[in-house]
């Protein structure tokens, strides 16, 4: 127990081990603590490195991206401006400003330095306003390497680790190819808990494919999501609508343009994302790989993930597809699967959380909850078993949560006055994700009692459940 | 096993209750009636009316709050139109905070706020004794630390 030095005296902190920056009024468990001062680090001093040489090009390209932002937004007014100018004035302005900008990019590189020690990943950055980010190892949530289109082309890759409370910074963009894939090696055998000696001869775990997702399944999944079609046709039926009313250019471009966008990003912007979906099992845990041109790999160790949901649209019903959705703390990644025949699904979920099914059965709530919801109560059902939490929502769209015991942070139960006079209640299950999976219009009896060995349960999956360091 | 809220919390609301509404009273009273005429002055009558529904509805949801230490969690229990019931296990607390604002401290009286890793998690115990607010912090801390897990 480490009481932060800056904090109040009333503000006690039960984290395990926490180190807290002096700005931390009521610090929590540390994720990522950005410091003003870096600790000594224990033991020998930690090896510091910069990232790839690449980096300061990235920066090049804002002004660039700003002027013809600007040229996009306002063309008029930018011809204008363009024709005042003289050639060479035009070519030097251009210039200064690349200059410029890669002078920036070019000391914010030089001034951005990373090291691994036993406990913790640090990243030291910043030209005029100084910070230190230290990632503890062991509070890893997922680790994801992400390589953009142009990224791609030059070689290099994004490392981003997600623990709760680490911000946008707080990535190492960006590292050569296959240093990050070391890196990423290195610090989740750290963080697994082997000894340090031995960190660097353990390697890439191996990975064992458990599922990937075909081109023609994903489209046609993508065919029968109602979403897709509901963008397509607002963006085809609302500018013609528009423009027999306004008969205003600009008011079309301005509402046609963002409808396109949405409807383009629902629809090819998934398809290109999620494809190639593949997911994979290793010692170091999930491994989900995507996209077309953006690549994407995230790793997600043992025991990370705090929820998971089964969506089933209602024109995938017929098909037996499911969409599998997950939370884990800190992560903004939200997809596992997006889309699989159940029973490919479910084999999947049992290898992400050991010993837990698929209740084939849920119960609904009791008849008279009609009277509070009509018609919708009856999406509703909840299941608890060994392992997990069940409840389902949604009459069309279905929706099934899965929370493991071990995961609970808290279990709350809420009654309306409309609930009371009916004898109903719901049950809330709160996850360490920020995300609560409802058990809505139960008996009130029990729903008190559902209160209480949700509780129970909570404590007994959190003794069973594996350590944070999955291989210590 | 339940312990209810002291009294202090009670007499801290009603007096605010009582000093808010009877000069929001007053002042609609003298205003309208100076003003606008004796008629309009029945207008101090609404807050008169908030006042004398207030006072009975306070006293109601004061003693609706309760709260029970378990021996593995915390169960916090309010309201009465719209109930809830929280329950926490000791494992699961992140952060144990007793705040006390300049009000709250004229009436010797403190809330103790317990923190998950779920901001869901809504768990606050207002108006207690400064002491008592203390000692389960301290209580609370210590059961959290020997149950303590990551997330």
């Amino acid at each position: 127990m480490t009481t932060s030095p800056g904090a109040p005296k009333d503000v006690q902190d039960i984290g395990t081990g926490t180190e807290a920056g002096p700005a931390g009024e009521s610090a929590p468990v540390g994720g990522s603590v950005p410091a003003g001062e870096s600790a000594p680090a224990e033991g020998s001093v930690p090896l510091e490195r910069r990232l790839h040489p690449v980096t300061p090009l990235r920066r090049a390209w804002a002004p660039v991206a700003v002027l013809a932002g600007w040229a996009v937004h306002d063309p008029d007014g930018a011809q204008r401006q363009l024709m005042r100018l003289t050639t060479t004035v035009l070519l030097a302005s251009l210039a200064a400003a690349v200059l410029g900008a890669a002078l920036y990019g070019f000391l914010s590189w030089w001034f951005t330095h990373f090291s691994v020690t036993d406990t913790e990943l640090r990243i030291r950055t910043g030209l005029v306003f100084r910070r230190t980010a230290h990632i503890r190892l062991e509070r890893i949530q997922a680790v994801d390497v992400t390589q953009p289109l142009l990224a791609r082309v030059a070689g290099v890759a994004k490392l981003k680790l997600d623990v709760v409370g680490t911000d946008k910074k707080d990535e190492l963009a960006y590292l050569g190819q296959e240093e990050a894939r070391i890196l990423r090696a290195e610090l989740l055998a750290r963080a697994a808990g082997f000894a340090p000696e031995t960190v660097h001869g353990v390697g890439e775990a191996p990975v064992r494919r458990l599922l990937h997702v075909p081109a023609r399944v994903l489209a046609v999944s993508l065919v029968l999501t109602g979403a897709t079609w509901g963008t397509l046709a607002a963006a085809l039926v609302v500018p013609p609508l528009l423009w027999f009313a306004t008969h205003s250019v600009w008011t079309v471009l301005a509402t046609a343009l963002p409808l396109l966008g949405a409807a383009g990003a629902s629809s090819v912007g998934r398809f290109v994302t999620e494809y190639d979906w593949t997911v994979g099992e290793s010692p170091d845990g999930l491994r989900i790989d995507h996209g077309l041109l953006d690549r994407t790999h995230e790793t997600v160790p043992p025991g990370r993930v705090q929820t998971i949901h089964i969506v089933e649209p209602l024109l995938w019903r017929r098909r037996g597809w499911v969409r599998i959705e997950l939370d884990v703390a800190g992560s903004s990644n939200s997809v596992l699967v997006p889309v699989a025949p159940r029973e490919i699904a479910e084999s999947v979920i049992a290898r992400v959380l050991p010993g837990a099914t698929v209740p084939s059965t849920l119960a609904r709530p009791p008849r008279r909850a009609g009277r509070c919801l009509p018609l919708w109560w009856r999406g509703y059902g909840i299941a608890v078993t060994d392992t997990v939490f069940v409840a389902r929502h949604g009459l069309l769209r279905r929706s099934i949560s899965l929370v493991p015991h071990a995961k609970v942070q808290s279990v709350r139960l809420e009654q309306g006055p409309w609930q009371r006079r009916q004898g109903l209640a719901d049950v809330r299950v709160d996850t360490g994700a920020n995300k609560t999976v409802t058990a809505r219009l139960r008996d009130a009896e029990e729903a008190a009692e559902l209160l209480y060995a949700q509780a129970d349960r909570a404590l007994t999956g959190r003794r069973e459940a594996g350590p944070d360091r999955w291989m210590a | 096993m339940w312990i209810a809220l002291p009294p202090g919390l009670l007499r801290m609301r009603r007096l605010l209750l009582v000093v808010w509404l009877g000069l929001l009273t007053l002042a609609t009273g003298l205003l309208l009636g100076l003003f606008a005429g004796p008629a309009w002055a029945a207008f101090a009558l609404l807050p008169l009316a908030a006042l004398l529904w207030g006072w009975p509805v306070l006293g109601r949801n004061w003693r609706s709050w309760r709260y029970a230490e378990r021996a593995d969690d915390l169960l916090i229990s309010r309201g009465v139109l719209w109930h809830e019931e929280t329950v926490v296990p000791y494992g699961r607390m992140q952060l144990v905070e007793v705040t006390s604002g300049p009000v709250e401290r004229h009436f010797g009286l403190a809330s103790v706020q317990l923190h998950t890793a779920a901001a869901a998690t809504d768990a606050r115990i207002p108006g207690l004794v400064p002491a008592e607010a203390e000692r389960l912090r301290d209580r609370l801390t210590e059961l959290g630390e020997a149950r303590s897990a990551g997330l």
